[in-house]
């Protein structure tokens, strides 16, 4: 993979797969990348928390992705990890994806900006496209994704 | 001199005092003649002075310096405590606790005056005294004004002691009075009463080098900063200034009892050193660098304490108990050491035998381990509520209104996080109370009530709990007015008012619409911020219930859990899943054969030992897979919040086991059933039920 930054707008993505999407994420905002572990399950939780995990002793909340985007239910295989989020420092939270790719840097100007429709829910969840080569990745809106849970609650 | 590090203990010591003072002050508003509380009001006064002196606090040293004045004349009876007097005093004390406010927040001490405070309390000195002893008490300000007669006689025999000036000190001097400057040698004189010489020394230090440059001292600057000097030391100051201003400077240090100057004039230098001026140039540059340096050095810290005003957060700690927790690191280690021998010992036998003895014994060490820490993190409550019984005689005069607080179980000890949240609360609570929780005394002459109204905080350990008790003996809350209001709010609807019990009404109390609402102190007094009280304990763990009883007063009862973090919990199995529940809500495990549950209103309920205790299928709550699972009997845990009790239905015990509590995160959604997740030894999470949120 070509990791020359470029300029200064570049920015590093974490390539994730989800059925047959890519989406890349922030990797200022990863911080750590774990295998697929025995979930504990909270009774009354939003559908997508699967539950919490144990990370060397803290207590992480994990949630699934393709139930948040509606996608097909997971399924876990050797090549399942969790990515552990770090959006705010004293709170992290996982997310199960069913591969990690690759890194990747993306000029400001390989990304392409997406729409925002503020009655769909959805699109709060993109923050742009990049182009790849020759493949499209999607961006994640960490920000949306996680913080919006509040909201729901 | 560098004070900056004495901040800490001096804002902590400062507390301390204030809060002595204030229940003294409060004792002697009681007992005018205690001559044990007068002394020990004199104390902490004096050394609130001597600090805030010490510190560089002028106005703060200036206002506790004429309380001081006046609790000198109680002390030596000239003076009584009337009622004026104190509720002056009382103002002071507020005063100083401002001061000491601007000081943690800014590292200064602010320029608020309190001018009317020192007058008021000179007048009553003034007054108390009586105009023939007037003359003999010194006014405001004693230590400059009074020995300032002496200093002038002195000034006549010269009390300047000879200074001997070093070659490059004299050519200092000598360029000095070449360039028009004045140089004098000046001798202070200390008060011999003052306690903190070094101190005193600091700040005439720091007055001179506002007029010039000192360029030697006798002792040296490093000697009087250890205060190795008597009552006495003597500078040579290069200034433009005249002698005048200097002395007046230097007097106007607190405890200084005078200062003697004197002009060194070209002729009585050595003659080597105007010759030689060149060179010496050079030098004094350094020299006065130095001096400059050593008054800076107080300067950069005094802009350091404002840039990062935030004072660290201490806890006090036995010493004992820290050599408690010293004992039981090293016998961790020795525990350790123990693991590892048996490890490469032969025999597998004697491994396995010698593996359990040791496991027992580290099991002992970390409990002993737990226990110790949780002990230095425990603090009376003492802390807290001890500045209560001013706070409600403040109400008292305010309101017009007599009473009194009683106060027991002080001693009760509770963590230093919990500790520092409920005060407000408590606060809160006793306002309440005073304020609408007891009548006017014409309303309770008239319902055949003592005049007096009491108010009483009661706080006592029970189990794994605290509970304090905020009791109050007035009138008590109307249930039926708050349903009317609640209905009136929309709150809840006239059925259901009607079904309600007189616990589920007065909870009402409690929520958030509530608060809000000015009306409803205008008929029950309650409810004002009271939500805000509920959720503040719930969120230390604890719960909140009120009880009253209409024309005889409320208790409000909180209960508050005694550790956070570590708890004992009873594991139990429901389905695959394992879960928590912690031991201090547990009453009971009962045995319930499927016959004995009854139903009331299609609820299931049990019935034990007198109680219906309705049965909770923890299962359904927590939404577990239905199985085949049928056993014979069922197990279940009997939970109490307050005097409510509660069966929860579960699969199997597991055990009782000590468990470490943290917090699932913010993002995920629970319903407050979870109050927290735990790990348990093999690696996996169990999620801590809170009983209080299922019952």
């Amino acid at each position: 993979m070509t990791e020359t930054i470029s300029s200064k707008e570049a920015k590093q993505y974490i390539v994730v797969k989800l059925g047959n999407e890519q989406y890349g994420i922030d990797i200022q905002y990863v911080d750590n990348i774990v295998r697929m572990q025995k979930i504990t399950r909270v009774p009354k939780a939003q559908e997508y928390f699967n539950g919490v995990i144990n990370l060397r002793g803290e207590i992480v909340p994990v949630m699934s992705l393709r139930v948040k985007f509606e996608l097909d239910a997971d399924e876990f295989t050797g090549k399942t990890r969790i990515l552990i989020l770090k959006f705010e420092p004293q709170s992290a939270v996982g997310v199960i994806v069913d591969e990690v790719r690759e890194v990747v840097t993306l000029d400001a100007d390989a990304i392409e900006k997406v729409s925002y429709d503020p009655n769909d829910e959805k699109s709060l969840y993109l923050s742009g496209i990049g182009k790849h080569n020759d493949s499209l990745i999607s961006l994640l809106n960490i920000a949306g994704i996680i913080v919006e849970k509040e909201k729901e609650a | 001199m560098d004070v900056s590090q004495y901040l800490e203990i001096f804002i902590d010591e400062t507390r301390e005092h204030l809060q002595s003072l204030n229940e003294q002050i409060l004792v002697l508003e009681r007992e005018p003649e205690n001559v044990d509380t007068i002394n020990e009001i004199f104390r902490a006064a004096h050394s609130l002075k001597g600090m805030a002196g010490t510190m560089g606090y002028k106005r703060m040293q200036r206002l506790t310096h004429d309380m001081e004045n006046v609790f000198s004349e109680i002390r030596n009876g000239k003076m009584k405590a009337s009622a004026k007097l104190v509720d002056v005093l009382f103002k002071g004390l507020d005063a100083l606790e401002q001061y000491l406010d601007v000081i943690v927040n800014s590292g200064d001490e602010g320029t608020e005056d309190n001018e009317d405070i020192i007058k008021s309390l000179n007048d009553i000195l003034n007054e108390g005294l009586g105009a023939s002893a007037a003359p003999t008490a010194p006014a405001t300000p004693t230590a400059a004004a009074a020995v300032a007669a002496p200093a002038t006689e002195a000034v006549a025999d010269s009390g300047v002691k000879p200074i001997k000036l070093a070659e490059h000190e004299q050519s200092a001097v000598a360029k000095a009075l070449s360039e028009n400057m004045n140089a004098f040698a000046m001798t202070v004189y200390i008060q011999e009463t003052c306690i903190l010489k070094a101190a005193r020394a600091f700040l005439v230090f720091k007055a001179l080098e506002d007029l010039g440059t000192v360029i030697h001292s006798e002792p040296s600057v490093q000697d009087i900063e250890d205060e190795r000097f008597d009552f006495d030391f003597s500078v040579v100051l290069l200034t433009d200034k005249d002698a005048e201003t200097a002395k007046k400077k230097v007097e106007n240090v607190s405890e200084v009892k005078m200062a003697c100057i004197e002009a060194i004039r070209a002729e009585s230098l050595s003659p080597a050193a105007t010759t030689e001026q060149k060179v010496a140039e050079e030098a004094s540059g350094t020299v006065q660098k130095e001096a400059t340096a050593q008054a800076a050095a107080a300067q950069p810290q005094k802009s350091a304490t404002t840039s990062k005003p935030v004072v660290n957060r201490s806890v006090r700690v036995d010493i004992d108990k820290l050599d408690d927790l010293m004992n039981l690191v090293s016998e961790l280690i020795i525990a350790k050491n123990g693991l590892v021998s048996i490890n490469s010992a032969d025999v597998t036998g004697l491994r396995e035998s010698g593996f359990n003895e040791q496991i027992e014994y580290l099991e002992r060490i970390t409990t002993n381990l737990h226990q110790s820490v949780m002990k230095t993190r425990m603090v009376p409550i003492e802390n807290v509520v001890s500045r209560f019984p001013r706070m409600i005689r403040d109400i008292s005069k305010k309101l017009d209104k007599k009473m009194e607080l009683y106060m027991s179980g002080e001693e009760t000890e509770l963590d230093r996080t919990v500790i520092d949240e409920i005060g407000d609360p408590l606060m809160h609570m006793l306002r309440n109370a005073a304020d609408h929780g007891l009548e006017s005394n014409e309303e309770r002459i008239k319902a055949g009530k003592p005049e007096v109204g009491s108010i009483f905080l009661n706080a006592y350990q029970d189990g794994n709990n605290v509970v304090i008790e905020v009791r109050d003996d007035g009138k008590g809350v109307d249930v039926e007015k708050i349903k009317k209001k609640a209905i009136e709010k929309g709150a809840i609807t006239a059925e259901q008012a009607a079904t309600m019990t007189e616990k589920e009404a007065i909870d009402l109390l409690f929520r958030p619409s509530f608060s809000t609402a000015e009306q409803i102190s205008d008929l029950s007094g309650r409810g004002v911020g009271l939500d805000v009280v509920k959720s503040k304990i719930e969120a230390l763990g604890g719960d909140v219930e009120a009880k009253t009883v209409l024309g005889s007063g409320t208790t409000f009862i909180v209960r508050l859990p005694l550790t956070l973090a570590i708890i004992q919990a009873l594991m139990v199995e429901l389905g695959q899943e394992k879960y928590a529940i912690p031991l201090g809500s547990i009453q009971t495990i009962e045995d319930v054969l499927p016959s004995d549950i009854k139903y009331v209103q299609t609820k299931e309920v049990i019935h034990l030992r007198g109680n219906v205790i309705p049965l909770i299928r923890l299962r359904n709550v927590l939404d577990i897979e239905p199985d085949d699972f049928a056993p014979e009997s069922l197990t279940v845990v009997i939970v109490a919040k307050g005097d409510r009790l509660a069966g929860l239905v579960v699969d199997n015990l597991i055990g009782q086991q000590e468990i470490v509590i943290k917090s699932i995160g913010k993002y995920i959604n629970n319903n407050k059933m979870i109050g927290g997740a735990t790990i348990l030894g093999d690696g996996e999470v169990a999620l801590i039920l809170d009983a209080n949120a299922i019952v």
